[in-house]
């Protein structure tokens, strides 16, 4: 393991504290903010004095931290003023009239597939590849609202209060990622297995 | 209840607790719609994907 952990260099820890910044960033929407958690997720990843094998090892183990940092950050967020326009998003809704019939029911081609091994999924790193693309597909404020869900963890309420949206707009925000996602991830990976 | 009722609820289901009345339609429009069922469920894969990534992934 020590020998292993020796081979990280500086430039693998610039490489994910580059990672760190650019997600820290997109969530808070605030430089100095995102600055002070990356900082800080870095300074306690090498606190801990716990040998990494390798760059993929350091960045699971920081993000684990910087994780929290920006959970604590945003719950303590209050806007009064949404984040961005409101009305970015809807976009996507046009692409979801297509799915459905006029009686709203799935259109007979867009009915949802069956996942062949979801869970084997994951353990591909060419799955993770995909993801990413479908994820950066999204507008911005979908996306950063699905991370504070489904990443940060944070619970419904705290992401409306630190984006300035309604719960209900909350509630159509993470529709509208779970809808594109879900698609997506269909379309270039779970429909036949294609990479 | 239709298609476009049920998966925004089965979204919602995932950030609030369904009241009482929504939960019996969800569940009466899922035994009859096999769509549905697998988006509810791909949903769920989503929430379990979102937990693993790292991002930045290279």
């Amino acid at each position: 393991m020590n020998g292993q952990a020796s081979a990280l260099s500086g430039g693998d820890i610039d490489a994910v504290r580059r990672d760190m910044i650019r997600f820290a960033r997109l969530q808070l929407r605030d430089e100095a903010a995102a600055e002070d958690a990356v900082q800080e997720a870095l300074l306690a990843a090498m606190s801990a004095r716990r040998p990494f094998a390798g760059r993929a090892a350091l960045k699971t183990w920081v993000f684990g931290i910087l994780k929290h940092k920006i959970a604590d950050v945003v719950r303590a967020q209050r806007r009064l003023v949404p984040v961005g326009t409101p009305d970015e998003d809807d976009s996507l809704d046009d692409a979801f009239d297509a799915l459905f019939a006029a009686n709203a029911h799935w259109s007979p081609e867009s009915m949802p597939r069956a996942w062949p091994d979801p869970d084997g999924a994951l353990e591909q790193t060419q799955f993770w590849r995909v993801f990413e693309i479908c994820l950066s597909g999204l507008p911005e404020n979908t996306a950063r609202v699905f991370m504070m869900r489904e990443f940060l963890e944070l619970e419904t309420g705290e992401i409306c209060n630190s984006q300035g949206l309604s719960t209900g707009h909350c509630h159509v925000i993470l529709y509208r990622a779970r809808m594109a996602l879900r698609l997506c991830l269909e379309n270039r990976w779970f429909d036949g297995e294609k990479q | 209840m239709n298609c476009r009722q049920a998966t925004r609820l089965l979204s919602d289901a995932l950030d609030r607790p369904l009241r009482a009345k929504e939960k019996i339609r969800l569940r009466y429009h899922l035994l009859l719609c096999r769509g549905c069922t697998r988006f509810g469920r791909q949903i769920r894969v989503l929430r379990q994907a979102g937990r693993a990534y790292t991002p930045g992934d290279d």
